[in-house]
């Protein structure tokens, strides 16, 4: 028999994110007036390179592009910099949160008994899910002109200079039903439809482990495992079109075949490390006292396994472009390791998400112990908050982009509101299930 | 092969029993050789008081072996003693030297360490285990007590497995 276990969300962690909140607000406003101070000139001369990367490598479309960074400037720097940044930690975060579903999804779909005690956790990041889909929706409609190039209608008025037949080509993509260069039907119905459904089953998988915990038994069990299996199909084809939608669409030009898993094992990767910070930092909090290192052991595991799964995405992707050497495929890599706001972070990416992960965590003590674990998925978090800004930044801001106190600023507010919005979820379930049928099991987890 | 060994061999039917048994038989400060069990039991490893294997420190040895051979191999061979065009990219670039190194690094891994295994094992070719009771292949869990090693005489460790519940208790010389 389970005893009640609860988290209890002191005032004291309260007011330790709201001034995590603060000093992010600070920071982001000191670099909007370090942005507007000092970045103009600079912000002029880097346009110049970047006209004569594009005309350099793609001729035939240089005359386009010209026009339209000439026309698109948009809103002014900082603020473009803030919705980049504002979108990346956007993508970041529905990621983490979408991961804590699919990972309990995963665990009734495999019938796993080993994770019976830590599957409130996920459960509870899933909570941030409505609140990512209200903000993304709303950004979208704020930002889109600025971080969205295929936003903008006259890209598909024959009449018009900046008239460009590749995007037009992938318009109805985007304007389905509707003409091309309108509204972004059917591009906006796919947002809310995800974003609704994930909650929705986000929704269902969580009543019935929450009725488990009251009734008992195996029946809940065997729905809340019907729902996995249906959610991970609805998950595999919605997680890499989101990756289409949200991501790719920003370089509107270039496409990858490999992106919808590239996204896939970036957020997988993200949402494992943060289930485990979470575990790791409730379990030496005095919480989750069922938890041992066999458990801890098998969480290891997953990073580990996940960040050399990641790297061989990565490498997936990056060694068909190196060796095909298509122009409109390579300004995508050019982009990032040539330019010097993001050269240094594409390899501090591979780094952390790869290298140190891998040594790190390689011995079976360096995952049995909290210590390490603390110190490992911290660094993959950081490392995968590089790779998502590397995926949105070049494409939005060109050569005006680079991490400063503004985007450190907009992360720290952004770290703070999802901390919150998940302890606070987590604060009011049980911690740990009272009647799950694979609790025997777990307890007796021996690796 | 050494010869003159003198083991008393107990055999179990039931391998809770057997845990119980070799808890007891090491309190008693008896040395136990080895036990053979026909399917793995867990915890035995524990109670035995083994240490950890050493065999993934040696998984490791054999695969950075494999990635600095691998690397080390291509760059010789494309760079320097055979350069060959491949779509104008350099002659000795890393990205397509990657799957091959990684390739090389788990077969170097994995064929190392079933050697080493077989080695270490005396599973070796031309070298015999030895049989302690066939039955250790079908249904029973056998528990092997090397008399050279120990103080007890050959009847009171009889009498210590038939008292930790022993079915039978045998001996065997080789």
């Amino acid at each position: 028999m389970i005893a009640d276990e609860k988290y209890e969300f002191k005032a004291q962690t309260k007011t330790k994110l709201f001034i995590l909140a603060a000093v992010g607000l600070l920071l982001m406003v000191a670099g909007i007036f370090m942005v507007n101070s000092g970045g103009h000139e600079e912000h002029h001369a880097s346009t110049e390179i970047s006209k004569s990367l594009t005309a350099s490598l793609a001729p035939q479309e240089a005359g386009h592009q010209e026009v339209a960074a000439a026309e698109h400037h948009g809103s002014p720097v900082w603020l473009k910099k803030i919705y980049a940044s504002l979108w990346q930690n956007s993508i970041f975060y529905t990621g983490i949160g979408i991961i804590g579903l699919f990972f309990v999804a995963i665990q009734y779909a495999a019938q796993a008994g080993w994770s019976a005690p830590i599957k409130r956790v996920p459960l509870a990041m899933g909570s941030w899910i409505p609140v990512a889909g209200i903000f993304m929706v709303v950004l979208w409609f704020v930002a889109k002109g600025d971080i969205f190039h295929w936003t903008h209608h006259d890209l598909f008025d024959k009449s018009s200079k900046s008239y460009d037949a590749v995007i037009e080509g992938k318009g109805g993509f985007f304007y389905w039903p509707l003409a091309a260069g309108s509204f972004p039907l059917f591009f906006f119905i796919r947002m809310v439809a995800f974003f609704g459904l994930w909650y929705l089953f986000y929704v269902w998988i969580k009543r019935e482990m929450l009725a488990e915990d009251i009734n008992g038994g195996t029946a809940h069990w065997l729905t809340a495992r019907k729902y996995s299996a249906i959610f991970l199909v609805i998950f595999a084809v919605s997680s890499s079109i989101a990756a289409w939608d949200w991501v790719m669409s920003i370089d509107t030009h270039w496409f990858s075949t490999m992106f919808g898993w590239y996204i896939f094992a970036s957020w997988w990767l993200s949402g494992l490390a943060a289930i485990t910070i979470f575990v790791v930092h409730l379990k030496s909090a005095g919480y989750l006292k069922l938890v041992n290192a066999n458990h801890l052991h098998d969480l290891g595991k997953f990073v580990f396994a996940f960040s050399i799964f990641w790297t061989y995405i990565w490498f997936g992707q990056f060694l068909l472009i190196w060796y095909a050497n298509i122009p409109e495929e390579t300004i995508y890599f050019i982009s990032q390791m040539r330019n010097a706001p993001y050269s240094w972070i594409f390899y501090v990416s591979l780094f952390m998400n790869f290298v140190l992960p891998f040594l790190l965590l390689m011995t079976r003590d360096s995952k049995r112990h909290i210590s390490m674990l603390k110190l490992v998925c911290p660094i993959v978090l950081i490392g995968q908050w590089f790779n998502f800004y590397n995926m949105v930044t070049p494409g939005v801001m060109q050569h005006n982009g680079g991490i400063g106190f503004l985007e450190i600023g907009v992360s720290l507010v952004f770290l703070a509101v999802f901390l919150f919005v998940v302890l606070n979820a987590l604060s009011k379930i049980q911690l740990v299930a009272k009647h799950h049928p694979f609790m025997e099991e777990s307890l007796n987890h021996h690796i | 092969m050494q010869s003159n060994k003198n083991f008393v061999v107990g055999i179990f039917d039931d391998e809770d029993v057997l845990l119980d048994a070799v808890e007891k038989i090491r309190g008693n400060g008896v040395r136990i050789d080895e036990v053979y069990s026909p399917f793995p039991v867990h915890g035995l490893d524990e109670a035995l008081g083994y240490r950890r294997t050493r065999l993934p420190i040696a998984s490791f040895m054999f695969g950075i072996t494999g990635t600095i051979l691998a690397l080390f191999t291509q760059t010789w061979m494309l760079g320097y003693d055979w350069p060959m065009d491949i779509g104008g990219k350099n002659h000795a670039s890393l990205p397509p030297f990657i799957p091959v190194t990684f390739e090389f690094t788990v077969l170097c891994a994995s064929f190392g360490i079933v050697i080493t295994f077989l080695i270490v094992s005396n599973m070796k070719p031309y070298s015999w285990p030895r049989s302690y009771d066939i039955r250790s292949t079908d249904d029973k869990h056998v528990m092997a007590i090397d008399l050279a090693h120990n103080k007890l005489s050959k009847d009171e460790i009889g009498r210590l497995l038939k008292d930790s519940g022993a079915s039978e208790v045998n001996e065997k010389n080789f």
